[in-house]
């Protein structure tokens, strides 16, 4: 014990304010679904279609905390979707040989891995910007996918693959009611760990004398994310059970935020985007977190493409088309910052949530892809000039 | 009475945040004379020029700029070029890929119907070239030139615009003797053909060689001119007229207590990054002893800064040769990271873009140097940076409202605390600071000079690169003076006075 704990004085209003810029994507993300509620007559918010909008959009997800780095340590990178499709055609044809499907998709990643190794060289080491490296990325992997595949789609085997999209994780016959006993158990569990961790968090600030926010803060953050959780997996247990997909984006979204919160490497992402002459100068080899990053960017267009083609239940030629335009566009309407050294993985999930939200609910309202178009250009736009303008305000350059 | 002056500027006072850069000053220069400016690093001499050719803009400052008689009113340097005055930076302007007649041009091409006539201005570039003296064809890319040659094309450009005026910011710094030869004859030249040449130089050998008249420069006020043309003035009274300040009492006591030498650099040799056969570092060797504060002065380009960078693993120029030896075992820093692992610390002289993150907080910048000790596994410990950094907040007094504020908010002093405790967290046994008190104010600088001694007791060694000569007498044991690449000699602290490393820098 310090010197006891010391409560921060501020009000709810004060805190939010504070807060309004980490805040506002969440808050957008909450009105979007709220519009197309009532444009859609509830439709968007019913077990299936919030299960599918997680089932379509993971690929993108997966990218876009993959991207996110990249754009943190104020590169880009343009060739997911090629190394998406590539990967994709080469797990299809992996899994065609009957190794199974671990092994696939162990292998799958690896091949990924090696593609980042192989950008990333030229990046960190060649010095070559990565903008070119990518494009050139972009077009090497189209081309290599098309002569892999022949350019016709490869059909799977069997519909083992295709689970890891549309299947669900259950338990035979545990049940509650119509609801899927799994879904409910782990959403018990989520919001135990939620209240364990959150008090833990403050309980240690606390024993180290650092300055905390009042008490009903804690509750109020509790209450809200609990009322998240129970949304979700209320939907999924009433439909059918925490769909395969929504598990691989938990672990690769909890990997992500570790490793950005609380890992050496994720600070140096950090302090090379912030500033590479200084991170250099502070001793960071800026050369190796670089290089790291794009093969991290690799892996997860590894992971991707297997998601990918589960999904379509075969490999396409022509998958993976634009796919790094809508991770890019995630990570921006998430909060990430072209000049490099700001976003963040839950930013950039949430970003490409409100994408999906939106392409969704215009799908469900009929509305053909020329105006979703037009729409997620203006969110991105929106959202983009939103998030500078307030920056400027509060004088963060 | 009044045409005898080109220029004339009366009562002119410039203030940047916090500073006051020029004074109530006072310069006139006659037409058709050759008028040296000279002072110490930050005595205003830039700044004057500056607001003359209009980079500040009429209304930045206090006072009168009165150019041909009139008095100027220059929203930038387009005006002040077209009113017929022009002025050559240090760091040249020229645009490195297009070719010599292609910049001579820039910004007043020769056009017909709107159209650029390229015949006539390659044309037109023979005659300009000539008379500046350079023997290349209009068809050279600058960039493949010598500096010495760019800077022709600099001034034949001037001289393309109808220039009454030309004002030459340091011309000679990156010039060999030969070419500093060849430029002061130029000068010369143009007083003949009437053009009125303003020259801001270190050197002072060059000053009295060419200059009709001198104005110093201190701490900006304008303390005297001489009119050489009727009566000469000694090297040693301009070296009085520069540093001659009363020596304030601004600086902590400190008891030395030195040991063994504990860092030596032998025969340092560097080249510039873009230009591989320019020795920015000729030659250097140095040594440090245990509990030691060693100064390196000089003026502006002398090498100070890139030869301690260039030793910081690499972090500067080309070439680097020559020998590193820490407690007597040679060493070599591959990078930064290297040298920091080796016990040695860098600070740079410009904390902005090379010391600091500026977009994120206190705690994160402290820590940015040391997060593998304050790590286990490659996790990191969050508790012990925040403690680590509150450490080093009570320490160094950083006034932040709190460890989560972003640095770019703090004031040039506390970013500079900032910047220390990150180098000092991860414990240098050789500290190198470079200006560490550079734009920093009074109060801040004491803390800082304290922060050193406090060093030095631990029986750390600290590299001081200053400016200021009064901090470095002050501050250091020993002192070396570098100029022009090279370590022109050691001065005791007891030997040491502002004059000495003066004359040591600029005349020996």
């Amino acid at each position: 014990m310090a010197n006891g704990a010391q409560i921060e004085q501020i009000s709810f209003l004060g805190l939010v304010k504070q807060n309004m810029r980490k805040l506002s994507m969440f808050i957008m993300l909450g009105l979007i679904l709220i519009v197309f509620a009532v444009l859609t007559k509830g439709v968007n918010l019913t077990p299936r279609n919030i299960t599918n909008i997680f089932i379509q959009n993971s690929y993108i997800l997966i990218l876009a905390v993959g991207m996110v780095l990249v754009i943190i340590i104020g590169n880009i990178d343009l060739s997911v979707g090629s190394v998406v499709a590539f990967s994709g055609a080469i797990s299809a044809m992996l899994y065609n040989t009957g190794m199974g499907l671990i092994p696939t998709l162990i292998l799958s990643l690896i091949i990924g891995g090696l593609i980042g190794c192989f950008q990333a060289f030229w990046i960190a080491f060649m010095r070559i910007p990565a903008f070119i490296t990518t494009l050139a990325g972009m077009l090497l992997f189209r081309g290599l996918t098309y002569i892999i595949t022949n350019v016709t789609p490869i059909s799977l085997i069997d519909d083992g693959f295709k689970k890891i999209a549309s299947g669900s994780l259950n338990i035979k016959g545990f049940k509650i009611g119509s609801y899927d006993g799994l879904a409910l158990l782990v959403m018990l569990i989520a919001i135990l760990l939620l209240i364990w961790f959150t008090f833990r968090q403050r309980n240690r600030k606390i024993k180290n004398g650092f300055t905390v926010l009042a008490f009903r803060f804690s509750i109020y953050k509790i209450i809200a994310l609990a009322a998240l959780i129970i949304f979700v997996f209320t939907r999924f247990a009433a439909y059918r059970g925490i769909p395969t997909v929504g598990l691989v984006l938990f672990i690769v979204t909890t990997i992500f935020i570790f490793i950005t919160n609380n890992t050496v490497i994720g600070r140096y992402i950090y302090a090379v985007g912030g500033n590479a002459k200084s991170a250099k100068l502070s001793g960071i080899n800026s050369e190796q977190v670089v290089f790291i990053v794009h093969v991290i960017m690799g892996v997860l267009c590894g992971l991707s493409g297997v998601v990918f083609t589960a999904y379509m239940n075969s490999a396409l030629p022509q998958a993976g088309n634009q796919f790094e335009l809508d991770a890019i566009a995630s990570c921006f309407i998430g909060g990430a910052a072209a000049s490099g050294g700001i976003g963040t993985t839950i930013g950039a999930i949430t970003g490409g949530l409100v994408m999906g939200v939106i392409n969704n609910g215009m799908s469900l309202m009929n509305i053909g892809a020329d105006w979703q178009y037009v729409v997620k250009a203006s969110i991105l736009l929106l959202a983009v000039f939103y998030d500078i303008w307030s920056r400027r305000r509060s004088g963060l350059g | 009475m009044s045409d005898q002056y080109i220029l004339e500027v009366k009562n002119l006072t410039k203030d940047f945040p916090g500073v006051r850069a020029l004074d109530n000053v006072d310069f006139k220069v006659r037409k058709g004379e050759i008028h040296c400016l000279v002072g110490e690093n930050g005595a205003g001499k830039s700044t004057l020029m500056n607001v003359v050719s209009g980079v500040f803009p009429k209304g930045d400052y206090e006072g009168q700029v009165i150019f041909k008689g009139k008095e100027t009113n220059y929203k930038s340097t387009r005006d002040s070029e077209n009113d017929g005055l022009s002025i050559i930076h240090q760091e040249l302007t020229l645009s490195p890929y297009l070719s010599i007649y292609e910049n001579l041009f820039l910004g007043h091409m020769k056009t017909k119907f709107g159209i650029i006539d390229w015949e006539a201005c390659l044309r037109d570039s023979y005659p300009l070239l000539k008379r500046v003296g350079l023997d290349e064809v209009p068809h050279t890319i600058v960039s493949k030139m010598s500096v010495g040659k760019q800077q022709l094309v600099e001034i034949a450009r001037a001289i393309s615009r109808d220039a009454q005026l030309i004002i030459f910011d340091e011309p000679t710094s990156s010039l060999n003797d030969d070419e500093s030869q060849k430029l002061l004859d130029l000068l010369r030249e143009f007083r003949n053909e009437g053009i009125t040449c303003i020259m801001i130089s270190h050197k002072l050998d060059e000053v009295l060689a060419v200059a009709d008249s001198i104005t110093i420069l201190r701490d900006g006020l304008s303390v005297v001119s001489y009119d050489v043309t009727e009566k000469k003035v000694s090297r040693q009274q301009i070296i009085k007229d520069m540093v001659g300040r009363e020596l304030k009492n601004l600086f902590p006591k400190k008891e030395p207590n030195i040991g063994d030498i504990v860092f030596e650099v032998k025969n340092w040799t560097v080249y510039h990054p873009d230009y591989h056969n320019m020795k920015i570092v000729d030659n250097a060797s140095f040594h440090l002893k245990k509990g030691e504060i060693v100064g390196f002065c000089g003026p502006m380009g002398a090498g100070r800064t890139e030869l301690m960078m260039s030793i910081f693993g690499q972090s500067y120029g080309y070439g680097a040769s020559g020998e590193i030896l820490l407690n007597g075992e040679k060493v070599s820093f591959r990078n930064p990271k290297d040298a920091i692992e080796k016990g040695v610390g860098y600070v740079s002289e410009d904390r902005k873009s090379l010391g600091l993150i500026l977009i994120q907080d206190v705690k994160t910048n402290i820590s940015n140097s040391s997060l593998p000790k304050l790590s286990k596994r490659g996790i990191i410990n969050k508790d012990l940076i925040r403690r680590k950094a509150e450490e080093y907040k009570e320490a160094l007094q950083i006034r932040t409202p709190s460890l989560e504020q972003l640095v770019l908010n703090l004031s040039g002093g506390n970013q500079q605390k900032v910047v220390l405790s990150r180098s000092l967290l991860a414990d240098p046994d050789i500290f190198i600071v470079d200006e560490p008190t550079r734009g920093i104010d009074v109060g801040a600088k004491f803390e800082i000079y304290s922060i050193l001694n406090n060093m030095v007791k631990e029986g750390k060694s600290v590299i001081v690169v200053s400016s200021e000569l009064a901090e470095a007498i002050s501050m250091s044991d020993r002192i070396y003076v570098m100029n022009e690449g090279k370590i022109k000699g050691v001065l005791d602290r007891d030997e040491a006075t502002q004059e000495g490393i003066m004359h040591m820098a600029l005349v020996d």
